[in-house]
């Protein structure tokens, strides 16, 4: 295996971790909710997906059109109406947690019975755009590179949003200090709901994707959901560049394990670096000191 | 009301209750008012993909032919019994699994248990069916410890082979495409790490060397892997002829599609589980011809013929190719046998699929040894159709493609 095959291989794995992962560091980070249902969020766009490539021949691109509106508002209703409650309990306080990830892991059931009602437990795949690209000699699929492109592009755009506009320095003073950020004057529930819809919207975009070119089912959203824990945590929280920057790390010890070693150690030197990571910088790589 | 009266009354209720005390008795005579079948499986969880292409929809089936014709004929009472069914999800827990098998037998006090799909929740299950004294009918479980188990186990049967006679056959059928000069002497072989892949990759390496083939690539990979790049691109650059993958459904797919992609077209491309199965065909199309994989069918066989078209009228979805006319082959044996002892007896029920013959969807079958030993085990898509070929000796096998023609 060559430098460049190495190398695409690494980054468009990566790239899809980091997009796994970033709607999820909006929720968690900005939103302060844990949402263990994350991965059933992710599997549901998929399902649409299937749909609508092999019911009405409809792109997966076209269709993001549809999701990406739809996703943000099921999770900003999610938030409204299921959250809320919550977070006034809670009063800012560490309990908020603690609830939310109760309501959110029984959210997940709900949501995994309803597919599991509607869809079957089968595996579901198509085949949309496996065309193949050579990049410098090397051969890749052109719906894993897509994939690389997007990461890219949604958290570049997203990390631009977030440091360089008044919008996103309003996100980024909730995330911080959600305590104090309505002495100056920012709706804090509000903005909070508005983060979690956001993370809904990418967390569509992110199943739709998936959907290209990895098999799915609708018990497998825990395994989506695990995966992007572990970029988030490793990324530091709240962190959509850190998101992209874990995802990388992963992705490329991953192919190099792979490549160079065995393929069998993937597993083990996902939580390796994880580990490593955490023992060097406790709160992630782009995490703050404190929160 | 006056005294004689009310003694009156009591006299007849006593006397009612008697009958109906003597009536209870003469009742136990007659027939009993359905045949309690249990199963414990996994409706969520990742064995659910598994679950629901070959297990769930055969159940499903075989029940609903049985009762649209009124039921099991029992002739002890010379009168048909439908199933009555009671169902758990086992969650892919084995310990799950477990825990609802001893619940059907001990709190439902069903009179049959059917198991769970995969060879680990089959050999979890193992132990429980024994201790009750339930035939386990293990359809979906490749082994190679069957030979040993059946002699603990009284009540165990095995119906899909061991990994050894898998690559056993695979590798004969490559040696004799080598002699013909078709592929060389290198196979790269990757397997997942769980208990299926490393026990067929095991078998496969004796095989190898035993058939004179050489293992030019050689590596497992762990369940969840998201990305088969690095293992196809380091495959590729082996000079294998032959490209074998003991894989589960979603890499299986991952596999084909990523081989496809990166360019690794061996004469000979291999996958393991799901490559039988209907969702394969559905998302590869003419790209899935000449992809071989353990099972396969002998589509001649007008049983077979006559299943797969009632399978796809029940159950909406088309049967897979490998474990699934296995799975109904067992329901088969399991309702003959209630039919010919007559009455809900397990010890004679098992006894007599110890030793009976049957007419199955795989045509006349006796177990051996409680294993079932008339099967396929290397197929191949060749035109729509997953043909078997191996066993090459067998009435019913096709010929092998071989170099696969890559569409």
């Amino acid at each position: 295996m060559n430098f460049i095959d190495i190398l695409l291989a690494g980054a468009m794995l990566g790239g899809l971790y980091g997009l796994v992962a970033m709607g999820l560091t909006l929720q968690y980070g900005v939103a302060r909710i844990m949402n263990l249902s994350y991965g059933e969020f992710l599997i549901a766009p998929a399902f649409l997906a299937f749909f609508a490539v092999s019911g009405w021949g409809i792109s997966p691109l076209l269709l993001m059109l549809l999701v990406i509106p739809l996703g943000f508002a099921v999770q900003w209703l999610i938030y409204q109406l299921l959250l809320t409650p919550l977070v006034r309990r809670a009063k800012g306080g560490p309990s908020l947690e603690v609830d939310s990830i109760l309501a959110t892991f029984g959210m997940l059931f709900v949501v995994q019975g309803i597919m599991l009602v509607s869809f079957g437990g089968d595996y579901h795949s198509y085949t949309y755009l496996s065309d193949t690209l050579e990049i410098l000699g090397s051969k890749v699929a052109a719906n894993r590179m897509l994939v690389l492109v997007v990461a890219l592009v949604l958290g570049g755009g997203l990390y631009l949003l977030l440091t360089r506009t008044r919008a996103g320095a309003v996100v980024r003073a909730v995330a911080v200090a959600p305590q104090f950020a309505h002495l100056v004057g920012i709706n804090v529930r509000s903005t909070a709901a508005l983060a979690y819809g956001l993370g809904g919207a990418l967390i569509a975009v992110c199943g739709v994707m998936v959907s290209m070119f990895l098999p799915f089912s609708a018990s497998m959203g825990t395994m989506f959901a695990m995966k992007a824990l572990i970029v988030v945590i490793m990324g530091g929280v709240g962190n959509l560049m850190g998101c992209l920057v874990a995802g990388m790390l992963l992705g490329f010890s991953e192919t190099l394990v792979a490549s160079f070693i065995d393929p069998g150690l993937t597993l083990a030197v996902n939580y390796a670096v994880f580990l490593l990571v955490l023992l060097f910088k406790p709160t992630g790589l782009f995490g703050r000191a404190a929160r | 009301m006056n005294l004689s009266n009310k003694r009156f009354i009591l006299k007849t209720l006593v006397a009612a209750t008697a009958l109906a005390g003597f009536g209870g008795a003469a009742l136990a005579q007659e027939a009993p008012k359905s045949i309690r079948i249990g199963w414990a499986i996994a409706k969520t969880g990742i064995n659910a993909g598994g679950t629901s292409v070959t297990t769930a929809p055969n159940y499903k089936l075989w029940v609903k032919e049985i009762n649209d014709a009124g039921g099991i004929m029992l002739k002890a009472y010379n009168k048909r019994v439908p199933l009555e069914v009671i169902e758990y999800d086992d969650r892919s827990s084995t310990e799950e699994a477990v825990r609802a098998t001893e619940r059907l037998i001990t709190q439902d006090k069903v009179d049959f248990v059917l198991p769970p799909w995969s060879t680990g929740s089959n050999l979890a299950v193992g132990p429980t069916y024994e201790k009750h004294k339930y035939p386990l009918l293990a359809a979906t479980s490749v082994t190679d410890k069957a030979p040993d188990l059946v002699k603990r186990w009284k009540h165990a049967f095995f119906f899909l082979g061991t990994g050894g006679e898998y690559a056993e056959d695979l590798v004969a059928m490559l040696e004799k495409a080598k002699k013909e000069g078709k592929i060389n002497n290198k196979i790269a072989m990757i397997n997942i790490a769980d208990g299926f892949g490393v026990e067929l990759a095991n078998a496969t390496r004796k095989a190898a060397k035993l058939h004179g083939f050489e293992l030019v690539y050689d590596k497992s990979y762990p369940i969840g892997t998201q990305d088969m790049t690095p293992v196809i691109n380091e495959a590729k650059g082996k000079g294998a002829d032959t490209f074998v993958a003991y894989s589960y459904p979603p890499d299986t797919m991952l596999i084909n599609e990523q081989a496809k992609t990166l360019g690794l077209t061996p004469k000979v491309f291999f996958t393991g589980v799901g490559t039988q199965f209907p969702m394969f065909k559905g998302k590869f199309g003419a790209a899935a011809e000449g992809v071989m994989a353990p099972g396969g069918i002998d589509a001649s066989n007008p049983q077979m013929q006559a299943y797969l078209k009632r399978f796809k009228e029940v159950t909406g979805q088309e049967s897979d190719r490998f474990a699934s006319p296995i799975v109904y082959t067992s329901l088969q044996m399991l309702q003959q046998s209630i039919e010919r002892v007559g009455k809900i007896d397990r010890a004679a029920v098992t006894q007599e699929l110890k030793t009976g013959t049957f007419e199955t969807v795989l045509g006349t079958i006796k177990l051996e040894n409680q294993q079932l030993t008339k099967l396929w085990h290397v197929g191949q898509w060749q035109n729509g159709e997953f043909n078997a070929i191996a066993p090459t000796t067998r009435a019913g096998a096709k010929a092998a493609v071989i170099p696969r023609v890559t569409p």
